[in-house]
């Protein structure tokens, strides 16, 4: 038993977290980062954050991940960090030559109150960045926000940085779809060029951190928006945003800037969900749902039609990240699973009372643990037993001690592959979260079963 | 690609033969590359997590607990606190009005739950900045709990990963010196400097043991607080791997007068050599335990020989490639690939000293490459120009080996079998044949396009380098 030492009892914790279900806001900025083409992220602190951030997201994508540091010492702490900044530029420029520094700030660089701004007017004045080169930033302390609002800091830096509006508007929609993988990204714009919708997608990692095998390395590899791509996004027609907290701040800061109307939906994750983005997409771009997608939606249909016996009524523990786990309890409740302990490391005000309305009808007390941690997750399920865990691969000690299945999905996934690849948002990628619930309740179910009842056709 | 060595690091890059060693190293990050090195917090965190009956609490914003959650896979025979991760998560507020309320509250609910052997709290960059008196918290908790409570100053902007080796390194000496010591064997060791990685320590502890030695302390793999409490009662501190733990060998040697020894438990040749270093020291003691080891020796390679001819004979003539954290590791490594019959081409580390690249210098031979705090790009042009066969790193440079369609064997944090000892060598023979000779290879371009890697001619070392060698 790993968790052994998770009593059943829960206590009041208000001052600790205990095997954490978030992580701090840099990695979010390094990841969003990574979907600009051509840019190297930048972490403004102590070497230590960027090797982590760096390591995590190896671990989940299996892909080089590079990004560099300011490498912080003692004296940098003392004196603040400029001089390490304007050192950084100047090599980041003259060496790898990227067309964009991303740099985001630590807890380090925040706390002895380092202007980024200021720094890169100083490297700007000094001549270290060459023309047609691009530092932007975003302030992503550590004791603020999480993973998620990191991302989408950096989300909104695009913006602030690059959308210019030329005072007319051009045929292109901008969607931002959220701290998502890089095939849900992939889905997403396929999902809108088969609607014919011309789009502006930012942050975009595919083809960045889903790469093929080539025989090669690539410091930049061939995917991510342009700098040309953002900086059109202000005379779009209008934007689609997906996730709240993920998408929302971009969203709106386009609209201020230069008058570009959003809406902002949840993660296209489900039918409901789904039908809601390309509805929005069909009607913000006046075409018609082609067959494709129609198909699509009925095959999605289809499987829960055949198999809704085998969802029903079945418990599920949840842990995540809000846009996700909204539009993910949305999806388990709307096939008749009844999702009972959902638990989020990340603050969204909306988000107890969204859970509420969509699991209203689950005839099941819901625990909703926000901010909340694994080892709450772990002591409710001590005391309420769940059928499924949906979460990322720290959940893995929970499902063997307490031998309950588990479908990997979140940040990060360390122990499995295809996220990368393969999508779980659209119709599609509902499908692909199906098979794999099904996979793991059904070879459960042929596990457990008795050897006279053991089926043969399920 | 003449670019990818910055000007500043060319004399952190030497290709043995040119020109006189001089190698640059121990130096500060270059400020803006993307550098594999990692921070004091790190090397503190990876050295004492192992202890697996100690709380292990996390001052800091939650980012530093999340990314060393059960980070290496340091195995526990008892208990499993080392695999939770607790961290004082800190806010905002925190970091205005000070975070040492918060530390005491956390460390007294903690105890009161899990009852640990002891505690350590680990400092991070913000605490470092403002100031938080983690000593004086933990004076206050030890009182009241009774449990050792052990402040580990491991603030990540002081230094590289051996600054957190340090640390770890004081605070487990705070330890020592408490416990009894009164049942302990003259022939006796603390194993420092193993971390139990897929159960190496497990196959270590039995050799000696078999030699007729008690080991008192592991440290840290499967380690407990109380034997590091009573581990100044050993002989003897036998220390493996460059940095970790040595310091702490020094400080015991310091106050209570124990000897220590270097050793290394990777390859046949090393680990053959550690046995007999410490049958040596004990020989005095026990006339026969030399002659015990000889037979354990002979025993182990009796069975190992004929199962390694196996991969020995594919691997023959293949080229390695190096870079690992501590240079010390490196040491047994080329050793181990000689056995095999491989090459070594490229060899470097994060945090080698002086020493330990004059000595690498030394074990090389000539025209392979030695190479400080290295980058991706420089290792991708050394692993493509030198037609590397099989690469051993960490979790940062398998995906660059594989996009590169170079063979990968993780000798650090993720390696998943035992690699030490004389099981070990074949486990590693293995894993490289696996590797090396996967079939995988036969679909990438770079091979389908190139002739067979290998074969060739092995291609001079880019001007740049050469140049930067005589600079």
């Amino acid at each position: 038993m790993l968790l052994r030492h998770t009593p059943k009892e829960i206590t009041d914790r208000k001052i600790l977290t205990i095997n954490p279900a978030k992580t701090c806001q840099p990695i979010g900025a390094m990841y969003a980062a990574l979907g600009i083409h051509n840019c190297l992220p930048h972490s403004h602190g102590s070497q230590g954050c960027c090797a982590y951030h760096r390591s995590t997201l190896t671990r989940h994508y299996k892909e080089p991940v590079m990004a560099a540091t300011s490498s912080f010492t003692e004296g940098a702490s003392v004196f603040g960090g400029q001089a390490n900044l304007v050192q950084a530029i100047d090599n980041i420029f003259t060496i790898y030559e990227p067309d964009v520094i991303a740099v985001h700030t630590t807890c380090l660089s925040e706390t002895i109150g380092d202007d980024i701004p200021q720094i890169a007017r100083k490297a700007e004045a000094d001549g270290k960045i060459p023309p047609g080169k691009y530092v932007i930033h975003v302030n992503t302390p550590s004791y603020v926000g999480t993973h998620v609002t990191g991302f989408a800091g950096m989300t909104k830096a695009m913006v602030d940085y690059f959308a210019e509006s030329a005072g007319k508007k051009i045929n292109q929609i901008n969607i931002i779809p959220g701290y998502v993988e890089p095939s849900d990204m992939e889905e997403i714009r396929r999902i809108a060029e088969v609607m014919g919708v011309r789009t502006v997608l930012f942050p975009d990692t595919s083809g960045v951190l889903n790469r093929p095998q080539t025989g090669k390395y690539d410091m930049f590899p061939p995917g991510g928006v342009t700098v040309e791509a953002l900086k059109s996004t202000g005379n779009s027609q209008a934007t689609i945003a997906l996730g709240q907290l993920a998408s929302g701040p971009a969203a709106r800061a386009l609209d201020s800037k230069c008058k570009v109307p959003c809406e902002i939906l949840d993660l296209p994750i489900g039918l409901k969900a789904t039908d809601r983005f390309v509805d929005t997409l069909r009607r913000t771009a006046g075409t018609d749902v082609p067959d494709t997608i129609n198909i699509e939606r009925g095959r999605l249909l289809d499987i829960i039609t055949d198999m809704h016996q085998y969802f029903y009524g079945k418990k599920v523990a949840l842990a995540g990240d809000p846009d996700q786990l909204i539009a993910l309890t949305e999806f388990l409740v709307s096939i008749d699973m009844w999702p009972i302990h959902i638990v989020s490391g990340t603050v969204d005000k909306d988000f107890q009372a969204r859970i509420k309305e969509i699991t209203q009808y689950v005839p099941h007390p819901v625990n909703v643990g926000i901010p909340g941690d694994l080892f709450l997750l772990h002591q409710w399920i001590k005391n309420e037993p769940v059928d499924l865990l949906v979460g990322n691969t720290y959940m893995k000690y929970i499902s063997r001690d307490e031998d309950i299945p588990l479908v990997r999905f979140g940040f990060p996934v360390l122990d499995r592959i295809g996220h990368g690849y393969f999508p779980t948002v659209g119709y599609r990628g509902g499908m692909r979260l199906l098979e794999k619930i099904l996979d793991v309740l059904l070879d459960r179910q042929d596990r457990d079963a008795k050897e006279e009842s053991f089926e043969l056709v399920m | 690609m003449s670019a990818t060595v910055f000007d500043e690091r060319r004399n952190q890059i030497h290709r043995k033969g040119d020109t006189p060693f001089d190698l640059a190293c121990d130096k500060d990050s270059l400020a803006g590359a993307v550098s594999q090195r990692a921070c004091v917090f790190c090397g503190s965190r990876v050295v004492l997590y192992p202890i697996a009956d100690a709380l292990h609490l996390v001052h800091g914003p939650i980012g530093c607990a999340a990314y060393t959650w059960d980070i290496r896979g340091a195995l526990s025979s008892g208990p499993e606190l080392h695999r939770l991760s607790f961290s004082t998560d800190l806010r905002e507020r925190d970091i205005i009005f000070g975070g040492e309320d918060k530390l005491y509250r956390a460390l007294i609910e903690l105890i009161d739950r899990h009852a640990p052997q002891a505690a350590f709290v680990y400092s991070t960059c913000i605490v470092g900045i403002i100031g938080d008196d983690l000593e004086g918290v933990s004076r206050r908790v030890e009182k009241e709990k009774g449990i050792p409570v052990i402040p580990v100053q491991s603030e990540g902007f002081k230094g590289n990963k051996r600054a957190g080796y340090h640390a770890a390194c004081r605070a487990m000496f705070r330890l020592t010196g408490s416990g009894g010591t009164s049942a302990i064997s003259a022939k006796s060791i603390n194993i420092l400097g193993d971390f139990n990685l897929a159960g190496e320590l497990w196959i270590i502890r039995r050799y000696y043991e078999r030699m007729g030695i008690e080991v008192v302390a592991n440290v840290t793999g499967d380690g407990r607080v109380a034997d590091l409490q009573r581990a100044h009662g050993a002989a003897l501190n036998v220390v493996q791997c460059s940095g970790s733990t040595m310091d702490l060998a020094k400080m015991m040697q310091a106050e209570y007068g124990t000897p220590f020894l270097r050793v290394s438990y990777f390859g046949v040749e090393d680990m053959a050599e550690s046995l007999y270093t410490v049958a040596r020291f004990f020989e005095d003691l026990d006339p026969e335990i030399v002659s015990r080891t000889r037979e354990l020796v002979k025993e182990e390679l009796e069975s190992l020989y004929p199962e390694l001819e196996k991969y020995r004979s594919a691997l023959a003539g293949k080229k390695a490639a190096i870079y690992v954290g501590g240079a010390f590791k490196a040491f047994s490594l080329i050793k181990a690939f000689r056995l095999v019959g491989m090459d070594v081409v490229l060899v470097g580390s994060q945090t080698g000293t002086k020493e330990d690249y004059q000595e690498l210098y030394e074990i090389t031979d000539r025209g392979t490459v030695i190479v400080d705090d290295t980058n991706p790009l420089e290792l991708s042009s050394f692993l493509q120009d030198r037609h590397v066969d099989v690469f051993v790193g960490g979790v940062k440079e398998r995906p660059i080996a594989y996009k590169l369609g170079v063979g990968f064997c993780d000798h650090n944090h993720e390696r998943k079998t035992v690699l030490a000892g004389f099981q070990g060598m074949l486990n590693f023979a293995k894993e490289v044949h696996s590797s090396v000779m996967s079939p995988v290879w036969r679909f990438v371009p770079r091979h389908t396009t190139n002739s067979t890697p290998g074969s060739e001619e092995p291609a001079s070392v880019p001007e740049r380098l050469t140049a930067a060698g005589g600079a």
